[in-house]
């Protein structure tokens, strides 16, 4: 798996917004709009690899904290301009609201394409960049507010692990949140997905990354992945509460959300 | 058919040396490194390398695919052309390969000037080009045909030797008109026809005037250039191999 990555890292965007014909955006968007975070959050992107999830965390919080700093301001209507410009001064430098996302991923490669997506991009605070495996993560217990891992729980080996140890870094009332893969019930559907995922999508891995091999990889990755409720019930084992699920395009794609209480 | 899915470790190898195809990476292969393909597969592969070959034009993975995919009809002509041909037979029966481990790069360098070899060498050196960077083939669905089509591309080095043509833009197509010609690869015609759009003016009149003719002609009077067993001629003058196969002198 390492190495399909290593090869995969740096056209992996490219690749994505191809195979997915760009919805892949949509369905990350979706992802971050449904954990909903407030200023302040600690989020743990694990598998983050190039950064999707992180940036679109740090663009959400920024915006609910731009729209706290403006009702703020509403509010103080009859204050001196003195008083206006100190509290906008402590407020300027806090534009994230003490947020934070942890990018944590197994591959190095993928890690640096993110810095680099980073710094292009223009996102400097509120981010760290971890090397680290999801079976054995490298933090202590009871840390971050938020554990997403996007498109990559399928990679893990063991992902019964994976989710305990999700389980531990998260603070009690902490959020599980999984956006895969998963199946779709609909046969027709089905038969179309199957279509287009074992004729097109190699083709695709080879004419734009030049790499038949790992694309192929990908597409069977994704047949052996647990159903919705199979993995719903790996969630509940590792001790998560209220889990639940939400299909994408009809099961193309899923989000399973569980709370460590 | 689709490719079937492997439950097995991706990269697991079993050796199961003496059986003609192997299982390795779930799927059949008929020679080391091939990916069976279904027809929908090879033709969104011919289409898409093409306009990825057109778009960069550094990838030259996807000139070789595109050799690949679309080349199932004329290969087999190909191979019948070596078959029926003593020297072609031969070289189809011992499937020798051009390599810089299997050239002996001392002793072509020490052959007198004017000789296939010494020539070789020094296009080689000129052009800062080894023979080791030749795609081996995926795509193709018969280990024989996969192996013609690794001797044509080993050879398009020798093309350049014979034809006296560099490797910049000009060259390549000017070999390319040769090939196209020669072989009938559906790749080379492309090749040579969408290959000017790239040159420039000046270089297209030379292109149109002179060269493509030339080349026209040489390919069209020459017998099958996969039958001669290079590695076997390599004191033969070019001039003497130029006229044995039936090249007009470049211009």
């Amino acid at each position: 798996v390492y190495q399909v990555f290593e090869n995969v890292a740096k056209k992996y965007d490219v690749m994505n917004d191809s195979m997915t014909l760009g919805i892949h955006r949509v369905w990350k968007d979706i992802l971050v709009h449904k954990m909903n975070p407030c200023p302040g959050t600690l989020l743990l992107d694990v598998a983050g690899g190039t950064g999707d999830i992180a940036f679109r965390f740090i663009n959400y919080v920024r915006s609910v904290r731009q729209r706290q700093l403006q009702r703020k301001l509403k509010n103080h209507q009859n204050l001196s301009w003195q008083e206006i410009f100190e509290s906008y001064q402590k407020d300027k430098f806090n534009s994230l609201g003490d947020s934070q996302v942890v990018v944590c991923d197994i591959n190095r490669e993928m890690l640096k394409v993110g810095k680099q997506k980073a710094q292009h991009l223009g996102y400097s605070e509120g981010l760290s960049w971890v090397l680290g495996n999801a079976e054995e993560l490298p933090f202590d217990d009871d840390k971050f507010d938020v554990y997403t891992i996007a498109f990559g729980i399928r990679n893990v080996t063991r992902i019964d692990l994976a989710l305990q140890e999700a389980y531990r870094v998260l603070k009690p009332g902490g959020r599980f949140l999984c956006l895969e893969f998963s199946h779709v019930s609909n046969p027709l559907l089905s038969r179309l997905y199957d279509l287009y995922s074992f004729q097109v999508i190699p083709v695709l891995g080879e004419v734009i990354a030049g790499d038949w091999r790992s694309y192929q990889y990908l597409v069977e990755s994704i047949r052996q992945f647990p159903p919705q409720e199979e993995l719903k019930a790996m969630i509940e084992d590792a001790g998560f509460f209220k889990v639940d699920y939400e299909n994408l395009n009809f099961g193309i794609v899923a989000i399973h959300s569980g709370f460590k209480l | 058919g689709r490719a079937r899915p492997s439950h097995s470790e991706p990269r697991g190898r079993d050796g199961r040396g003496g059986e003609e195809e192997e299982e390795v990476e779930g799927w059949f292969q008929l020679y080391p490194g091939h990916i069976p393909t279904s027809p929908l597969q090879k033709a969104l592969l011919a289409a898409g390398s093409a306009v990825m070959a057109l778009y960069d034009p550094y990838r030259h993975d996807m000139v070789a695919v595109l050799g690949e995919t679309t080349g199932c009809l004329v290969l087999p002509n190909l191979r019948d052309k070596m078959k029926n041909h003593p020297e072609g037979y031969r070289i189809l029966q011992e499937r020798p390969r051009i390599r810089l481990s299997t050239l002996d790069m001392a002793r072509l360098q020490g052959l007198p000037d004017g000789s296939l070899g010494r020539e070789y060498v020094r296009f080689l050196e000129d052009n800062k080009v080894s023979p080791d960077t030749r795609m081996p083939p995926k795509f193709v669905d018969d280990e024989e045909l996969a192996y013609v089509i690794q001797r044509y591309r080993e050879v398009h080095d020798l093309m350049h030797t014979l034809l006296g043509m560099p490797t910049n833009m000009l060259g390549e197509v000017v070999v390319k008109w040769f090939e196209a010609v020669q072989t009938g690869l559906p790749m080379c015609v492309l090749g040579a026809a969408l290959g000017p759009v790239r040159l420039s003016t000046r270089k297209l009149q030379v292109l149109a005037t002179e060269l493509v003719p030339w080349a026209v002609r040489s390919g069209l009077n020459a017998s099958c250039v996969l039958n001669i067993y290079y590695e076997q001629r390599w004191e033969q003058p070019v001039e003497s191999l130029r006229e044995e196969l039936g090249i007009f002198p470049p211009p």
